[in-house]
């Protein structure tokens, strides 16, 4: 089975390149979901225009997923090299309560704090790329574990205590809530990331690589990549993004305890899949998670305007991640069988 | 036969019964997690203060006894390869419906049954995703962990049902007469014993571990690879209605969000009990023995006062180590092996 789809996967990444790039725009998966975005939004406007034309609407409607975008970005890059990591949120637990920690008991410079709570997500990535990597064991295990692990370690650090905003200096919180041309910082941040990232994924020797990797393996293997390397490098990238998850978290909430961050393996996860990275690895775009991040925290806070009660929020995310997993397969099966029919009458 | 085996250049998979029977018996996995569990036990007997009475044991096991009961399907879904990570969402959804029910009147034994269908539906909705469009049991569960959450949260919004007959919530709570066991253990004994010789006794069971070796093999072989794993699914659903059932009951009371996070906490103790998350390989007691090392230090961990926290310290350290030095003991033993076997399928 995983074979077969490995085939179909690589098939889906060659294709495109021939088409032209109108009709790859057309048929991309990215715009397919932002236009699903797009009707949410317009749909929850028509219901209650403060939804977008507010000052408060407008900012959520941006401000609210930003952290998400960077986590998922990062996740999207290990889902893309064939792996997963399931311990993104407790890194962001992690990373958030050790810039709240600095803030209150150092005199550190901002920058030094922000660069110390990215820098301890840059080593639990390192942490969980080496075990991956050289414990040749499967990702999904390790980062299980370590997601207890890290969790475990920032309840035990932090008990019952926790960091409140009164505590964090005004220039920081700033960040969470200033907004520069009406956009806000946060956004500022995570569409820097997002285009670093798909930029490195896209054009770089190093960035094909983590396709051909997550396509096939051992064909990378074979052909002389270094895979081990990739993957270690795929895992600091996330945990690196998670841990900016962390502090950009710290600046928007203002609060943080022992629970920061729970739950946002899934929620990267499904941001990705929704986005069209194939969770068996080599397809997908970090665009496609981000706007899969945007697309599933809108919903969210469109339902109640819609007049859905908001309990049925999280049916909603789990019929649209199953949604589009099928709508990829679907799609995939149709290409194949499209190119097969091309093949066989040239 | 036994000297053409051992003459032949046999395949690197069945070198270990080369060895003699002991040793098979002995060096596995299983048997390591087993001592680990028989060494924390008496350590903890030895130095917690209370750990070894009856009422500890007691609460030990009626804590233990959903991931228990979870971990039975869970492990066979495993050695086919797959994963099924919607068992938690599975349990509240199973405590809403069953709250539901007896709030509008009806009795335990039907709102369970109805309990358990939707158990074993959302089982298979998940085996023919994964089976008929092919798609990764990893996404589908995914997905279906937040559609089952959200369709329970969704139902039962943020209350709480807790009108249950007080003969139920006394019976799951119940000992067996004369003993510190619960008499929900018995339930837990008639399952275990179904699983055991449905995995290691029948052909069924075999081809279970044949999918997780190789499913192009089964399939040439004559196992029903997808209809196998479908079964697998609904039993997975169905079973974790069940445990819904005694978790509901158990504390008396039917939320949305019960038992978030169990599905982790069960993936933990299977590959803690020697289960390989590439599939084809782990036992029933094997698993068994990890759920219950992970119950027996959390117990004896909170009676000597550490708090619940450096538990999922532990669990995920004991998680990793565990598959580490699987992988450690594999690459020293294909070190050792190398000069004889040589490389195809020394992958260990």
């Amino acid at each position: 089975m995983s074979t077969a789809s490995t085939a179909t996967a690589t098939r889906a990444v060659e294709a495109p390149a021939r088409a032209s790039w109108l009709r790859r725009l057309a048929t991309s998966r990215e715009l397919g979901i932002f236009l699903a975005l797009a009707l949410v939004v317009i749909a929850t406007t028509v219901r209650n225009p403060a939804f977008v034309f507010s000052p408060d609407g407008f900012r959520d409607l941006l401000l609210t997923p930003s952290i998400l975008v960077v986590v998922a970005v990062g996740q999207a890059v290990v889902i893309i090299s064939r792996n997963v990591d399931l311990s993104v949120g407790s890194i962001l637990g992690l990373s958030a309560y050790l810039t709240g920690t600095l803030f209150t008991t150092t005199e550190l410079p901002m920058v030094v704090v922000m660069l110390a709570g990215v820098a301890l997500g840059a080593l639990l990535g390192l942490v969980n790329g080496a075990l991956v990597a050289f414990g040749r064991v499967p990702a999904m295990v390790i980062t299980l574990g370590t997601l207890y692990a890290f969790r475990g370690i920032n309840v035990a650090w932090t008990g019952s205590n926790r960091i409140n905003a009164s505590d964090l200096p005004p220039e920081f919180l700033g960040l969470g809530t200033q907004a520069i041309f009406s956009i806000p910082v946060l956004t500022i941040i995570a569409l820097v990331v997002l285009a670093a990232v798909a930029w490195y994924l896209s054009n770089t020797r190093a960035g094909r690589e983590f396709y051909a990797i997550g396509s096939a393996p051992e064909a990378a293997e074979l052909y002389g990549l270094a895979s081990r390397r990739r993957v270690l490098v795929a895992f600091v990238l996330c945990g690196t993004l998670s841990g900016l998850g962390g502090v950009l978290y710290a600046a928007r909430y203002g609060t943080v305890n022992s629970q920061a961050g729970l739950g946002y393996e899934l929620q990267a996860i499904g941001a990705a899949v929704i986005g069209g990275v194939a969770i068996v690895g080599g397809v997908g775009t970090v665009l496609g998670a981000a706007i899969g991040a945007y697309l599933l925290l809108t919903i969210a806070r469109a339902l109640p305007v819609l007049g859905i009660p908001d309990f049925w929020q999280q049916a909603l995310v789990g019929a649209l991640i199953i949604g589009a997993i099928v709508l990829d397969r679907v799609l995939a099966r149709r290409q194949s069988k499209r190119l097969l029919t091309e093949r066989s009458a040239v | 036969m036994t000297t053409q085996t051992a003459t032949a250049p046999a395949p690197r998979v069945y070198a270990d019964h080369a060895r003699p029977a002991w040793r098979r018996v002995l060096f596995t996995t299983e048997m390591a997690i087993i001592s680990l569990l028989a060494i924390v036990l008496v350590v903890a007997s030895l130095t917690v203060d209370k750990f070894a009475t009856p009422l500890t044991m007691t609460y030990l096991l009626l804590d233990v006894t959903t991931l228990l009961l979870i971990a039975l399907p869970m492990t066979m879904v495993m050695i086919t390869g797959d994963i099924d990570l919607s068992v938690g969402s599975m349990v509240g959804l199973s405590s809403v419906i069953v709250g539901l029910m007896v709030q509008a009147g009806q009795s335990i034994p039907v709102a369970g049954l109805v309990a358990i269908a939707v158990g074993a539906l959302g089982g298979l909705a998940n085996g023919l995703l994964v089976t008929r469009m092919q798609l990764p049991a990893l996404a589908v569960t995914i997905g279906s962990m937040a559609l089952y959450r959200g369709i329970a949260v969704g139902l039962l919004g943020t209350t709480a049902i807790t009108t249950f007959p007080r003969e139920w919530t006394q019976l799951v709570k119940a000992n067996i007469p004369g003993t510190p066991v619960p008499v929900v253990m018995i339930l837990f004994a008639v399952l275990l014993a179904a699983f055991a010789v449905l995995l290691h006794f029948t052909p069924f069971g075999r081809g279970v571990y044949a999918i997780g070796r190789s499913k192009d093999a089964a399939l040439f072989n004559g196992v029903n690879v997808d209809r196998t794993r479908v079964i697998l699914f609904v039993l997975s659903g169905a079973v974790a209605a069940l445990a819904g059932i005694y978790y509901t009951l158990r504390f008396g009371s039917a939320r949305g969000d019960n038992a978030t996070g169990l599905e982790l906490q069960v993936i933990a103790a299977v590959v803690l009990g020697g289960v390989s998350v590439f599939g084809g390989r782990g036992a029933l007691h094997g698993v068994v023995a990890g759920v219950l090392l992970i119950g027996v230090l959390s117990s004896a961990l909170r009676l000597a006062g550490v708090t619940s926290d450096v538990i999922n310290i532990i669990t995920g350290v004991l998680l990793v180590l565990s598959v580490i030095s699987g992988s450690v003991l594999g690459w020293v033993q294909a070190r050792r092996a190398r000069p004889a076997a040589s490389a195809p399928g020394a992958k260990a």
